[in-house]
């Protein structure tokens, strides 16, 4: 076994890129609940992938076919429901464990100086996943498919000008059509997984680069020759890490992040089990009921409301009155998170040091977050309109607070070292 | 290997001159990818124009038909109907039709060739769903007017004669499609015919 191992180490790093990103690499020892997101999305990607593929060998893609083919997935293939049901409720479930994750960035700082690079791969990810689910769901061809991508790919015919001509181009046709399925489906089981995984790869390069950050918002990277030699832990660590640093209050990452992370990949399995295979519609929202029928070009549901992980933006859009107005601050909403790295100007991480205005600007900003997906559910009336407007305003206002109070912000003082 | 000294302005040339001749070649490889995106003759073709017989609407009536996919309507449209058009002015957005959603034969109150029919394409101005046609209870939605058409995705909505109302979603008036009457019980949907 030495041997086989000592051959291969001698052709391609084996041994040294295990231990480089596992067992010798330094994770800080505070990591809590929050720190197991990263690793479920992994767990989903891999079943998407999985699943995915699995379902593309009795998937039809074309107008005619694809609605019934889901059918005979469905009843005819052995086990074809669950396979199905473990893709959709994946698609909900990718975006339930990325949205904890991106929280518990924007709760820790996870995405100040010197991992902005790694918060904008994170960005790019969430962004190929939503273009992933969006091409995704109009694939069983249904009514909300359609109508669902109906709405959608109009959002840029507001573009001033060449609007009408690229609506024309994505679709392939004047209308929706089996043009556009085949593409959509080229692009969604091959493309963008593809971009997907390469995402991912660079995300974690970046990550290990320059270090986990934890809830304390603490560095563990110390200036060389500075901590005393009884206050370092007592494990190995690379000396990709050790040569320019100390390295204080870590723990490689396997086994001991590896094991805590099996808890929670095994308590993640739970729910998402329940989910598959007692509520894999969950009452409408993982699965619209008008997707049930068959697409019909000249039938509108009488409410169309996209997928729920859709609806904060979908909220955004209606809110104002003007089409090329909210379609530009839709994507605003997105391309301020992105911005975040520099629209924070804080030195310190964590919220636990933060300012008080800091604490109350965050809950106000989750909670205009899930207001506006609750709003993006519902059909447009007066009182909601209202609503999503105040909660758009809110969202808005939490970047433009942050920038002004950030600078020159009331911190509380950060330890040197992550107690305990 | 010689060891002739390097000429940099030479080295320099033939850099440029290749990465302009590759780029040039990465375009042209781009072409195919991007332009097979376009809608194929078959899409192209479906597009023609549609035929619609008339003769046996009723007043009130509306007829459906499909053309490029999309729903198209004529709308018979009563004496009571086109009174209605008349003094809403001040609640439309765009009454005079000046945003290019019609032939410029339909550029006027009626938006139509011939003021009894009403040709449009069925899709909301907002986000393309497909607005209802409310003959005699458009009332619940604008008070004093019967007849007109409601989007219930967003809540637009338009007078019979396919103009928006201000303060809905949708920003512009229903297309009207080029049009014209064959003869008195037929009308070509998708062409503008000599008249234009």
């Amino acid at each position: 076994m030495k041997k086989l191992i000592a051959w291969f180490d001698e052709r391609i790093p084996m041994t040294k890129t295990w231990n480089i990103h596992l067992a010798q690499y330094p994770a800080p020892k505070n990591f809590n609940f929050w720190y197991l997101f990263g690793v479920l999305a992994m767990l989903v990607l891999v079943n998407q992938i999985l699943t995915g593929i699995w379902l593309t060998m009795n998937y039809v893609p074309s107008a005619d076919g694809a609605f019934a083919s889901v059918e005979y997935i469905m009843r005819d293939i052995d086990y074809g429901w669950l396979l199905r049901y473990m893709h959709s409720t994946g698609a909900s479930a990718f975006f339930v464990v990325v949205y904890l994750h991106m929280f518990r960035g924007m709760m820790y700082g996870s995405y100040q100086k010197p991992r902005e690079l790694l918060w904008v791969f994170g960005m790019l990810i969430f962004l190929v996943l939503m273009a992933e689910a969006f091409m995704g769901y109009l694939l069983p061809w249904g009514q909300m498919s359609y109508w669902g991508a109906q709405v959608i790919i109009s959002l840029f015919g507001a573009i001033p000008i060449i609007g009408d001509d690229l609506t024309l181009w994505i679709r392939g046709d004047y209308v929706i059509s089996g043009a556009t399925l085949n593409r959509f489906f080229a692009l969604h089981v091959i493309a963008l997984p593809l971009v997907l995984v390469i995402l991912v790869f660079l995300h974690i390069i970046a990550l290990h680069e320059v270090g986990s950050n934890n809830p304390e918002g603490i560095n563990i990277k110390k200036p060389k020759g500075s901590v005393p030699e009884e206050e370092k832990p007592k494990f190995k660590f690379h000396e990709r890490f050790t040569n320019k640093y100390d390295i204080v209050d870590a723990f490689p990452f396997f086994p001991y992040y590896v094991v805590k992370d099996l808890v929670g990949i095994g308590i993640f399995l739970f729910l998402f089990c329940y989910v598959i295979f007692f509520a894999p519609a969950m009452g409408g929202l993982f699965l619209e009921p008008p997707n049930f029928e068959p697409a019909n070009p000249l039938k509108t549901p009488e409410h169309i409301a996209p997928v729920w992980y859709f609806t904060p933006f979908y909220a955004i859009l209606r809110a104002v009155p003007d089409k090329l107005l909210g379609v530009i601050l839709m994507f605003g909403a997105i391309v301020a998170l992105f911005l975040l790295p520099w629209i924070d100007r804080g030195k310190v991480r964590s919220i636990r040091y933060r300012c008080g205005f800091h604490k109350v600007n965050l809950t106000l900003f989750v909670i205009s977050f899930i207001a506006l997906g609750y709003l993006g559910l519902k059909p447009a009336t007066e009182v909601y309109t209202f609503f999503a407007r105040v909660f758009t305003f809110l969202y808005f206002a939490f970047f433009v607070f942050l920038f002004f109070y950030s600078k020159n912000e009331n911190t509380k003082p950060v330890p040197e070292r992550i107690t305990k | 290997m010689s060891n002739a000294p390097v000429d940099k302005g030479r080295r320099r040339f033939l850099t440029v001159a290749t990465s302009v001749v590759g780029a040039a070649g990465a375009v042209g490889v781009a072409v195919p990818f991007i332009a097979s995106w376009n809608p194929s003759a078959k899409a192209k073709n479906a597009g023609a124009p549609v035929e619609v017989n008339i003769g046996k609407a009723e007043p009130g009536q509306m007829i459906r038909v499909e053309w490029r996919g999309q729903p198209v309507w004529v709308v018979r449209r009563t004496p009571e109907m086109l009174n209605s058009l008349e003094g809403l002015a001040d609640q439309l957005r765009d009454p005079n039709s000046e945003e290019p959603q019609q032939p410029e034969y339909a550029a006027n109150m009626y938006r139509s060739r011939k003021e009894e029919y009403f040709v449009a394409v069925g899709i909301c101005t907002h986000l393309g769903c497909s607005p209802q046609y409310l003959e005699d209870s458009f009332g619940e939605q604008v008070e004093g007017i019967s007849a007109g058409f409601f989007c219930p995705c967003h809540g637009s909505k338009f007078d019979i004669a396919g103009r928006v109302f201000e303060g809905v979603p949708a920003p512009y008036n229903l297309v009207v499609p080029p049009h014209y009457y064959i003869d008195d019980n037929t009308i070509l949907v998708g062409e503008d015919g000599e008249q234009a």
